[in-house]
């Protein structure tokens, strides 16, 4: 039995079979421990499929063994790799570290159940990445979607339920969008397999129908990915979830979403509809650039960390979407570079938010004062992951800004606007970023409740070890730039 | 030590005792200042140990590795670039025995992260001075940056973190919006961004392109305070008095300077850059700055403050002098640096001093105080004088250079802004060398002393190789003339 060639179907199944047995570990810290190893083996799994498509390969799994397009197929190349890296990458950091701040914010004997949810919204985001089938990212959607919502009002924070009850509306609309976009394309090709989708739209006659499908599956997606001005579940949702949930979903959840996003639109609409890239990149580009620029204005002016580092991952979802926009292959090696290193930088943030959050209950910026003198390496961390959010040179953030920054350039005559949007943008971040840093580093120590001591070392470790990977993949981007090329150049190819 | 390993060094060495100080300051107070001595001994060293190589012609360089395709972190060697560093680590090694006398006279606090920033922002400009390409001088430039701020922001605060918030907003919002930009758009117009003699824009770009991009260079690298980015040095100044003798003589300005000189040569190329009729804007402007300066500086009264501008002042010298365009102008803005470098030094120093042994910081209070600190009131009328460029200090020397190449271009606004700021430096500087000699203090004027001996000992040493400048600049001319001369690269 060629363990290799399964694994597309195990990435799934490993956290989806082994959530209900972890219910059943309910002594005290094994709940957490088995979710952890789980976590560790998908991420495994992830690296191992990672390598075997680097250089253009694609993998594909027919589940059951029933050929596609009547069987349920999964197929691994590699643009899902890298998204399955990110997903697999940020469950298992936000686990190894979760252990000292779940504790604290959740009672032990919901634990169990705590990680199981974690483990089903991770199998259902992994899930997502490797389905091939249109209907088959529907229901993973659904599982990730029910699985998140348990989690981020799983805390001790009461608003946590009316943020998830409105995300959880927004969530079902656009998952039902995406379901009727879906429906009316299974009505024109009798198929839900992607890669038969592609071949069949081709003989459609009447095409209108593929372009309303097109609309609907285009705004549910939308507004799973936060896409402004549908991204609104996003900061109340971020802020008000246990705090190393928000580690896991700001990292990967709406890249995701991003991902169904740009390969419905690469694969399958605009190899079939013509003109359609236009279309995308009409709707797509102002949406972005509105985004960016918006989403940074109020983070500026945002008073909670929680809450503008949410409204920071907006902007940067408009980055991704901008660089999609773009329409080239530069531009798309771009943006799912950035998908990659923005999951890095926010990741890291909000670990170190977590490590923050064991010590301070308030996590309003002007409660934050001095936190440095008594948390020196946790503000360290955050610093660091700080400068690469930024994109400081020497950071990854950098390499994603360069990247785009030059697909716009060679983008058009427009590209000079799109390139000062970018800059302003990044003026921004700076200015929100440092007023983290002043509040931790300069702020007046408030009256009240103090740090005693640093975060707890199983939450700084894991910190400290995301921020040395962002200054990793600073100088050494390789791998994922290899892999955003390889996605880049499988969906501009053939297009028109 | 094969010249390509010195390069290596001259950036970890700096480094590795940024970490050393950082222990060695949970130890004690005297071993930490012993690690930043010999660090920057040793970078002496290293440093100057390239020198043989680079008068022979040498242009010893790596290539660390790609990070992008096209985009490679590479350093290279060159008369600049060496001037660059010889001064920087020369300059670190006073500097660290004037802080110590300063911080321990002073009793500040939070001295071992002060030392360990130092030491950072030295690693970062070895880095800036050694870059072979653009990315790698942006990526130090942008390191010099951030190392820097914490040595501004050192008080804490509220008036010093805004102050800060200034110097840092600056810096980052010119780096980031016109540095950054015009460094992809030279990666993409000419396919490198390598720094090669004679440069490497020919028939990639025309004018206006040209201008434009200029423009976003002398803009984007604030470092250099070429009006309107200068507003971060009289911010900065908020700083403890060794960190703005590191900004103002050793490292953060000089950077600015020197980058734009680098691109000037090595990207746009002397001959390309004369022949355009787009790049003819930047000499004016820098005239302007100095000027208007020099202006600015004759209204201050606190003495930081007019030292800072008359640095934005002096820092247009070199800008201007390399916007000549001309030989002879081109060595004179290489020798001003060493030169403005040595009398700022000075002058920050003795402004430094002053603080320590008597708490005073504005122009009106060094009434007299000749008497009281001589060593120190000596050592300001050399730095002084090498500011108006009186003879037999260094700012004669550069001032002759400059001038020279003026003349050889036929330019009258340059000719005329050298002898107009020239006037202006003495009319602001004279005046206190009058009040500090030649006038009584008050009488009810608190008594004090000399600074602290080792404050002393540096502000002296500057003092004098201020002097010996004017004697033994031979080197630092020939060195440079290489780089007019066309000699390898």
């Amino acid at each position: 039995m060629d363990l290799l060639a399964h694994l597309p179907a195990l990435q799934v199944l490993i956290p989806m079979l082994s959530a209900p047995l972890i219910v059943l570990l309910q002594p005290r810290g094994l709940a957490w421990a088995g979710a952890t190893a789980v976590a560790l083996v998908s991420l495994a799994v992830a690296v191992a499929l990672s390598a075997a498509v680097m250089g253009g390969e694609v993998m594909d799994y027919e589940m059951g063994g029933w050929p596609a397009p009547f069987g349920i197929a999964l197929s691994v190349d590699a643009l899902s790799s890298l998204l399955l890296l990110v997903v697999t990458g940020a469950g298992a950091a936000a686990l190894l570290a979760a252990k000292p701040s779940v504790d604290q914010q959740i009672e032990l004997e919901r634990q169990p159940l705590f990680y199981s949810a974690w483990l089903l919204a991770l199998s259902g985001l992994l899930g997502i990445v490797v389905s091939a089938d249109a209907f088959n990212i529907f229901v993973f959607m659904e599982i990730s979607s029910l699985a998140s919502y348990i989690l981020i009002a799983g805390g001790p924070d009461r608003r946590a339920l009316p943020s998830v009850f409105k995300y959880l509306i927004m969530g079902t609309i656009g998952a039902t969008f995406y379901l009727i976009g879906v429906g009316l394309i299974y009505m024109m090709t009798g198929t839900l397999n992607l890669a038969d989708m592609e071949l069949r739209l081709g003989d459609v006659l009447e095409l209108n129908p593929v372009l309303v499908a097109a609309g609907f599956i285009t705004i549910g997606l939308a507004l799973k990915a936060a896409v402004f001005p549908l991204h609104v579940w996003v900061p109340n949702a971020y802020t008000h979830a246990p705090h190393m949930v928000t580690v896991f979903l700001a990292a990967c959840a709406t890249k995701v979403a991003l991902y169904v996003l740009i390969r419905f639109d690469y694969m399958v609409f605009q190899r079939a509809l013509d003109e359609h890239e236009i279309q995308f990149a009409l709707f797509a580009m102002p949406l972005a650039l509105l985004g960016i620029l918006i989403a940074s204005a109020v983070a500026m002016f945002e008073g909670h960390l929680k809450r503008l580092l949410a409204s920071s991952s907006v902007a940067q979802i408009g980055y991704i979407l901008l660089s999609a926009s773009l329409l080239s292959a530069e531009g798309l090696a771009a943006g799912t570079m950035h998908i990659f290193n923005h999951a890095l930088a926010k990741g890291g943030l909000f670990l170190a938010v977590a490590c923050l959050a064991y010590q301070y209950r308030d996590l309003r910026l002007d409660q934050l004062g001095g936190a440095a003198a008594r948390m020196p390496w946790t503000c360290g961390a955050l610093v660091v992951c700080g400068f690469s959010l930024i994109g400081i040179p020497g950071t990854a953030g950098f390499i994603s800004k360069w990247l785009l920054i030059t697909a716009a350039l060679e983008s058009g005559p427009w590209g000079w606007a799109l390139v000062a949007v970018v800059l302003v943008s990044s003026l921004m971040a700076v200015v929100y970023v440092w007023r983290i840093v002043e509040a931790l580093y300069f702020g007046e120590t408030p009256a009240g409740e103090q740090a005693t001591s640093e975060a707890p070392l199983q939450l700084l470790l894991v910190a400290w070890l995301i921020a040395i990977l962002n200054l990793y993949f600073g100088v050494f981007p390789q791998v994922p730039l290899t892999l955003a090329n390889d996605a880049a150049a499988l969906l501009v190819e053939g297009a028109l | 030590m094969t010249p390509e390993s010195s390069i290596y060094v001259a950036i970890l060495l700096p480094l590795a005792g940024a970490v050393g100080i950082a222990l060695a300051g949970r130890i004690s107070a005297n071993i930490r200042e012993a690690v930043t001595l010999v660090t920057s001994l040793a970078l002496i060293a290293v440093v100057w140990g390239l020198l043989p190589e680079l008068m022979a012609g040498g242009r010893p360089g790596i290539t660390l590795g790609e990070v992008l395709p096209g985009l490679s972190i590479a350093f290279t060697v060159e008369p600049l670039g060496m001037l660059f560093a010889a001064l920087a680590s020369g300059l670190w090694l006073i500097n660290s025995v004037y802080s110590i006398g300063y911080m321990r006279g002073n009793q500040e606090k939070n001295q071992t992260r002060f030392y360990t920033c130092f030491a950072l922002a030295l690693a970062a400009t070895m880095g800036v001075a050694f870059a072979g390409n653009l990315f790698t001088l942006f990526l130090f430039y942008e390191l010099l940056t951030l190392s820097t701020y914490p040595l501004v922001s050192h008080k804490g605060d509220k008036a010093t973190v805004r102050s800060a918030r200034v110097y840092l907003g600056v810096l980052l919002t010119t780096s980031i919006g016109l540095f950054l930009p015009a460094i992809i758009w030279t990666y993409v117009a000419a396919g490198t961004g390598d720094f090669r003699l004679g440069g490497i824009l020919a028939g990639r770009l025309n004018d206006p392109e040209i201008g434009l991009l200029l423009a976003l260079f002398v803009f984007g690298i604030g470092k250099a305070a070429v009006m309107p980015v200068h507003r971060w040095l009289p911010a900065a100044m908020v700083a403890p008095t060794p960190v703005s003798a590191l900004l103002h003589a050793v490292a953060v300005v000089k950077a600015g300077v020197f980058a734009i000189t680098k691109i000037i040569v090595y990207i746009f190329g002397i001959d390309f850059l004369f022949l355009s009729d787009s790049a003819g804007w930047l000499l004016y402007l820098a005239a302007f700055t100095i000027i208007a300066a020099s202006l600015v500086a004759l209204r201050q009264t606190n003495i930081k403050r007019l030292l800072a501008y008359s640095t934005i002042a002096q820092l247009s010298y070199v800008v201007m002098a390399a916007a000549i365009l001309k030989p002879l102008a081109e060595v004179g803005a290489a020798v001003h640096i060493v030169a403005h470098a040595f009398g700022k030094i000075t002058l920050f120093f003795a402004a430094g001093a002053i603080y320590v042994a008597s708490k005073k910081t504005e122009v009106h209070q060094l009434r007299g105080i000749g008497r009281r600190m001589p060593w120190t009131m000596a050592a300001f009328t050399v730095g002084a004088l090498s500011m108006i460029g009186v003879p037999p200090t260094g700012g004669f020397v550069s001032k002759w250079y400059i001038l020279a190449g003026a003349f050889e271009a036929n330019n009258l606004v340059a000719i005329f802004t050298i002898i107009i700021s020239t006037v202006l430096n003495a009319a602001y500087f004279l005046p206190i060398l009058y009040m500090a000699w030649f006038e009584r203090e008050s009488a009810d004027a608190p008594a004090h002393g000399e600074a602290p001996l080792l404050a002393v000992l540096a502000l002296s040493i500057t003092a004098l190789l201020t002097l010996a400048f004017f004697l033994f600049h031979g080197p630092v001319i020939e060195l440079e003339s290489q780089v007019v001369m066309g000699v390898n690269l």
